[in-house]
């Protein structure tokens, strides 16, 4: 746990004084990873900074686990906190393995124990030890340099890691990729982390909470879901941007808005004028096609009509199935790609278990505007 | 004209030999001591740039001073320790020539160590001396070596200056024949302090290489 209790720094002094940030206050809980987010020259980089020391509080106190970090050492905080800056930031005349075994020869381990360590960090972040060990940075992609950024972090298993733009530099799709595996390695280690970030797409995938920063004044501290639905100003409101409805989708997933029991089944064997007239009895616009427990596609009023023999012949097959951990924004988009309200979910063994329509969608885009519009008049 | 100086040198070689030995001895330890005052002086205005420019200016000011002048300036003020001849004030000129270069480029090659890596390195937790150590000189070492190259091959050439101090080395073919006439024996002289100048600097690239670190070199190939 972090604690900033009324943070305040100011660069410079009489003149020329630059208050870089205004008494800040908030908390780190433990395990979660915090994003610090804002425009440039907003503060979040000197609040991370300031966390290890690198710049000096000019008022007002930090705490990890309730001791004061200015009753620390400054280099053996440093040492506690685990530190990943862009991948610029490794040595370039040590190789990988020195390079992750930086922090444990500072803190004077065993040679044995810090090589089992470098192995094990490098696998940890999907490196082969035998191929990467003794490379050069050099010879990494931006990419897999930033790996062994996290892995240098993480080698002394620190409780607290501080990120500072960390996934800044590499393209969009590695960036995403590493976001991904980043988050995968949090639900295992489930460090406390300080993360700085410029990027809202970043900072509503990484964060449990997000820090809005603006000229140096802590704007808003909630998590993204709040953030985004209930923007306390025009400021986090225009940060977020105009699509924050898009956005409140990408945090969700399909398993929240799945309709487990759908009534619009029809078997694939069954003959096109008896389907027919289960969708018009039952008024239903289109019926899913199941084949045993597997959904193949969807036939409607229309197609079942002309047809002369079992569904199966009539269905149009669905483009693509979706999984319980598709986010709503991506079933939106294959919404709009494909022209279809409607797409079935399958497991991970293939088997069917609910549909995602148009309308689920829609319904808790309105419900997260109402929250809002309910928040805004308590406010008044 | 050519083959008169290599028949000279032929006829005179052992002298030739301990010449060019007691040049390389006076320059040797001229740069041993530049190097060991001037890099640690480097290092230190890196850490204090109040005083940083006054030094690098200081340096580039007694590079100026003609080295005859030089050694006319220090002959008053080293006599009364009977020291104003010989080699003694030429190894005095010749560190306080070095300086410039050695203090220049160490001061240069560590402020241009990246702010990133730096950070990095405070970052992590090192200490002064450790971030010094693990990662500003080794990438900083080419640029210092690169200061020392060019210190020796210049001392080399003011060294054939200092024989009219009495510190002896390769100048004293050039000083002894221009005295006798004997072109000959300048001309020895004068390649032989060429060809000592030329050696010189290829140890030190060779040097300059060798302390290159791998992961630098590494770099710079998949660069081209």
């Amino acid at each position: 746990m972090i604690t900033y209790k009324s943070v305040t720094k100011i660069f410079g002094s009489g003149k020329d004084a630059v208050t870089a940030l205004d008494s800040i206050n908030f908390v780190v809980p433990k395990g979660e990873i915090v994003v610090l987010l804002g425009p440039s020259g907003c503060g979040k980089t000197t609040t991370l900074r300031l966390t290890n020391r690198l710049e000096t509080v000019t008022q007002g106190n930090i705490f990890i686990e309730n001791q004061n970090i200015m009753d620390i050492n400054p280099v053996e905080l440093r040492q506690r906190l685990g530190y990943v800056i862009q991948a610029i930031g490794l040595f370039p005349n040590k190789t990988i393995a020195e390079n992750i075994s930086v922090v444990p020869n500072l803190l004077g381990w065993k040679k044995d124990k810090t090589g089992k360590r470098v192995d094990e960090m490098l696998q940890l972040v999907n490196l082969q030890p035998d191929i990467y060990r003794n490379r050069y940075p050099a010879e990494l992609s931006g990419g897999q340099q930033q790996r062994v950024g996290v892995a240098r972090g993480l080698a002394a298993d620190p409780d607290i890691l501080l990120m500072d733009e960390p996934f800044g530099a590499i393209d969009p799709i590695n960036r995403e990729q590493i976001q991904n595996e980043f988050l995968k390695l949090q639900a295992q280690l489930k460090k406390t982390i300080v993360f700085v970030s410029h990027d809202i797409h970043e900072a509503i995938k990484v964060g449990d909470r997000i820090a809005l920063f603006d000229k140096g004044k802590l704007i808003q501290y909630d998590s993204p879901e709040v953030i985004l639905t209930q923007p306390k100003n025009k400021f986090v409101a225009d940060f977020v941007g105009a699509d924050r409805a898009l956005k409140v989708l990408g945090l969700i997933t399909v398993s929240e808005v799945m309709n487990h029991n759908p009534k619009n089944l029809v078997r694939a064997d069954e003959r096109t004028e008896h389907a027919l007239k289960f969708i018009n009895d039952k008024k239903f616009r289109y019926g899913i096609v199941i084949n045993g427990s597997i959904p193949v596609g969807y036939v409607t009023p229309a197609m079942l009509t002309y047809g002369e023999g079992i569904v199966l012949e009539v269905t149009e097959k669905y483009p693509l199935f979706l999984k319980e951990h598709t986010s709503l924004r991506d079933v939106l988009s294959f919404m709009l790609m494909y022209d279809l309200t409607a797409f079935c979910v399958l497991d991970d063994n293939g088997n069917f278990t609910g549909t995602v329509t148009y309308h689920d969608i829609q319904h808790v885009v309105k419900k997260s505007y109402t929250d809002e519009a309910a928040s805004d008049e308590g406010a008044q | 004209m050519v083959s008169g100086v290599f028949q000279f040198i032929a006829n005179n070689f052992p002298q030739a030999l301990y010449l060019t030995g007691e040049h390389v001895w006076i320059v040797g330890v001229a740069l041993f001591i530049a190097a060991a005052t001037g890099i640690p002086l480097g290092l230190y205005i890196t850490e204090h740039e109040d005083i940083a420019s006054p030094i690098i200016s200081g340096a580039n000011i007694i590079m100026t001073i003609p080295s005859i002048a030089l050694f006319g300036i220090m002959l008053p003020l080293l006599s009364p320790l009977n020291m104003g001849l010989g080699k003694i004030p030429a190894i005095i000129a010749l560190i306080l020539y070095s300086q410039l270069p050695i203090i220049r480029n160490t001061y240069t090659a560590i402020k241009n160590v990246p702010p990133d890596l730096v950070d990095a390195a405070i970052g992590v937790g090192m200490s002064r001396w450790q971030r010094l150590k693990e990662v500003e000189i080794p990438l900083a070492a080419p640029v210092i070596i690169a200061g020392l190259r060019t210190a020796a091959v210049m001392n080399i050439g003011i060294a054939a200056i200092a024989v009219y101090i009495g510190s002896g080395g390769l100048g004293v073919y050039i000083q002894q024949g221009i005295d006798r006439a004997y072109p000959e024996m300048i001309l020895s002289g004068a390649l032989l302090v060429s060809i000592l100048a030329l050696i010189v600097d290829g140890i030190m690239a060779l040097l300059e290489r060798a302390i290159t670190p791998e992961g630098i070199k590494v770099r710079k190939k998949l660069m081209q």
